[in-house]
C-alpha cells in the first residue's frame, strides 16, 4: 500500500469528519451544550435528502436547497421548543434531553425506513475519478472536502465578521451582559442550533453519497465528528478542519497496515492526542 | 419601585424597597459591601426578574420584563467589574451597545469624542486595556444604547484615584442631556457631588434617603454601618 496515497485520501476523508463536527463545534462554543443527536440528525438529514432527491427526482446535491432550510427551521424550533430549558449551570440535562432525542430520532427513522441500509444516486458522481499520475483521486471525496473548506471558511466568516457573530461571541462569553445589550439569549441559541442542523444537512448529503446508511449508524458519525473537536480544540473552527484530517488519515494509514485497525487507529490518535494536549492541539485563545 | 424584593434561591436580598427618580435626576446609592446595590440595579436592568409592578418606568409596569426587552426601553447598566466580552474587541464591544437602536447623541463616533483613547485602542482585544480603559469601553457601551435611564455599579471599584477622577470629570457631559442616571458607589463623596438625591441600603433594606447636599456625615455613617 502506498503510504502518499493513505494521507491524501485520508486527508479528503477528514474533509467529511470536519462537517460532522463543525455544527457540533458551533453550538459548544456559543451555549456550551453537547448536542448527543448530533450524529443521528445527520442520518435524519441523509434520509430527508434521500426521500426528497426520489419524490422530486432530483439529484441528490440539488435536494441541499430543500434540506439545508428544512432542517436549520427544525434546529431553530428545537432550540427554542425543548433544549433553551434544558441550559443552565447544571451540565447534566441537556445530555440526557438530547440523549433522549438522539433515541427518538433512531427508532422514527427504524419505523419509517426500515434497518435496511440506503444509500442515494448520484448518477455515478460516487465512483467518478481522475488520475495524478499514480495517485487517484475520487471526485466526490474532492468535492467533499472543498465543500468542508468553504463551510468552515463561511462559518469563519459569520462568527467574526457579521453581527450574528458579534453576538454569538457576546452571548458565549457572557450571557447576563449580553442580554442586557439588547439580545435575546433564546432567541441567539436558537439561531446557533439552526446553523448547526444547516451544516449537518450538507454532511447528511454528502455521507448518503459516499456510503450506504441505516438509522443505527448515527452513534458513530457523533463519535467522529466529536473525536475532530477534541483533537483540533474546542470552539477553533479551523482547529476542527484539522482535526478532521488527523483523524481521517490515522484510520486511513491504520487501515494500511491492517485493514482491520481503521477505526482503532483513529481512536487511539485521538486519546494520544487528548493525553499529550487535554486542549487539543489548536484551542482558541482569548484575547 | 414599590415593595421590591429580590432573592437568590432561598435568600432574600432586598425587602420590599421603595425607590423613585425623576426624569433627567441622577440619584446615588450608598451602601457597605453586602447590602444589595448591585442586586437592585440587577433588577431594574432585568437580569432578576420581578412582579410587573414593582419597577415601574415612565408609568409601565417593567419588573417582569426580560433583560433584553428593558434595554429597549431605554435603560442601560454599566455593570459591576465592567465585565467587558472577552471575544470581542474594543470597537465590537461599543458596537454591540448601540445593537439597541434607540436614536439619540450617541454614537461610535460622539464616543471616541468623550474617551479618545479609546479610538487609537479600538481594535484591541479589550482584556489588553487598563482598568481604567475598560471602563471607559464599559461606560461607552452602555451610552451606545441611547438610553434614557443609566445604572453605574460602582465605576470607581478598583481604579487608581486619578482614572476616577477623569472619569467623574466626564460624566456631567453624560448626563447633562436630560438622561436619569443611578450612581451605586461606595465612596460616599464621589457619590454625594455628582447626585442629587441619595438612599443609603443596609442589609437589603434603605436605611436613609436625602437631598444629597443636606444629610449629615454623621447620619450617613449610622445609616451606612448600622451604628447608633
Ligand atoms: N448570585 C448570588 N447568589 C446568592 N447570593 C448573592 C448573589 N449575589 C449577591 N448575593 C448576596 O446578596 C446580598 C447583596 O449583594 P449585592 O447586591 O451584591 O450587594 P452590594 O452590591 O451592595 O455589595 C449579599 O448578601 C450577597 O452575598
Ligand atoms: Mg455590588
Amino acid at each position: 500500500m502506498d503510504w502518499l496515497n493513505a494521507i491524501v485520501q485520508g486527508t479528503l476523508l477528514g474533509g467529511l469528519y470536519a462537517l460532522f463536527a463543525a455544527g457540533l463545534s458551533l453550538i459548544f462554543g456559543v451555549m456550551r451544550l453537547v448536542n448527543i443527536a448530533h450524529g443521528d440528525l445527520i442520518v435524519l438529514a441523509a434520509y430527508l435528502g434521500l426521500s426528497t432527491s426520489i419524490a422530486l427526482g432530483m439529484h441528490p446535491l440539488l435536494v441541499l436547497v430543500a434540506v439545508v432550510p428544512a432542517m436549520a427551521g427544525m434546529g431553530y424550533v428545537l432550540q427554542r421548543g425543548v433544549l433553551n430549558r434544558t441550559l443552565g449551570d447544571d451540565i447534566l440535562p441537556p445530555l440526557l434531553v438530547t440523549f433522549g432525542l438522539s433515541v427518538i430520532v433512531q427508532n422514527a427513522l427504524l419505523e419509517i425506513y426500515t434497518a435496511d441500509p440506503r444509500k442515494m444516486d448520484a448518477g455515478g458522481l460516487e465512483t467518478a475519478s481522475v488520475d495524478l499520475g499514480g495517485l487517484t483521486l475520487g471526485v466526490l471525496p474532492v468535492l467533499t472536502f472543498a465543500v468542508a473548506v468553504g463551510v468552515i471558511a463561511g462559518l469563519q466568516w459569520v462568527f467574526y465578521r457579521t453581527a450574528l457573530g458579534r453576538a454569538f461571541r457576546a452571548v458565549s462569553d457572557n450571557q447576563d451582559i449580553a442580554q442586557i445589550m439588547g439580545l435575546n439569549k433564546a432567541h441567539v441559541f436558537g439561531l446557533a442550533m439552526a446553523l448547526s442542523l444547516a451544516v449537518v444537512a450538507v454532511a447528511g448529503i454528502f455521507l448518503g453519497i459516499r456510503t450506504s446508511f441505516d438509522p443505527s449508524i448515527g452513534g458513530g458519525r457523533l463519535i467522529f465528528g466529536f473525536e475532530a473537536v477534541i483533537i483540533g480544540g474546542l470552539g477553533n473552527l479551523w482547529g476542527t478542519l484539522a482535526g478532521g484530517v488527523i483523524l481521517g488519515v490515522a484510520q486511513t494509514v491504520g487501515a494500511a497496515i491492517d485493514p482491520g485497525w481503521q477505526l482503532l487507529a483513529g481512536h487511539l490518535v485521538f486519546l494520544l492526542i487528548l493525553a499529550i494536549r487535554p486542549n487539543g492541539l489548536f484551542p482558541r485563545m482569548d484575547g | 419601585m414599590t415593595g421590591l424584593d429580590a432573592f437568590y434561591g432561598d435568600f432574600q436580598a432586598l425587602y420590599g424597597l421603595d425607590l423613585h427618580l425623576d426624569a433627567g435626576e441622577v440619584l446615588a446609592i450608598i451602601g457597605a459591601n453586602g447590602a444589595g446595590k448591585t442586586t437592585l440595579l440587577r433588577s431594574i436592568a432585568g437580569l432578576i426578574r420581578n412582579r410587573p409592578e414593582a419597577i415601574r418606568f415612565r408609568g409601565s409596569p417593567v419588573g417582569a420584563l426580560r433583560a433584553d426587552q428593558v434595554a429597549g426601553l431605554g435603560i442601560a447598566l454599566v455593570p459591576e467589574g465592567r465585565q467587558l466580552f472577552p471575544s470581542l474587541s474594543v470597537e465590537e464591544n461599543l458596537i454591540i451597545g448601540g445593537r439597541v437602536g434607540r436614536k439619540g447623541p450617541w454614537s461610535l463616533d460622539a464616543v471616541y469624542r468623550l474617551f479618545p483613547i479609546l479610538k487609537e485602542r479600538r481594535n484591541q482585544a479589550s482584556t489588553s486595556l487598563s482598568g481604567g480603559q475598560q471602563q471607559m469601553v464599559a461606560i461607552g457601551r452602555a451610552l451606545m444604547a441611547n438610553p434614557d435611564l443609566i445604572l453605574f455599579d460602582e465605576i470607581s471599584l478598583g481604579l487608581a484615584p486619578i482614572i476616577i477622577r477623569d472619569i467623574y470629570a466626564a460624566l456631567p457631559g453624560i448626563v447633562g442631556d436630560g438622561m436619569s442616571a443611578i450612581l451605586v458607589e461606595q465612596d460616599i463623596s464621589k457619590a454625594l457631588s455628582v447626585s442629587s438625591r441619595v438612599y443609603c441600603l443596609q442589609e437589603g433594606r434603605v436605611s436613609l434617603e436625602g437631598a444629597s447636599d443636606a444629610l449629615l456625615r454623621e447620619a450617613i455613617s449610622r445609616a451606612y454601618f448600622g451604628i447608633a
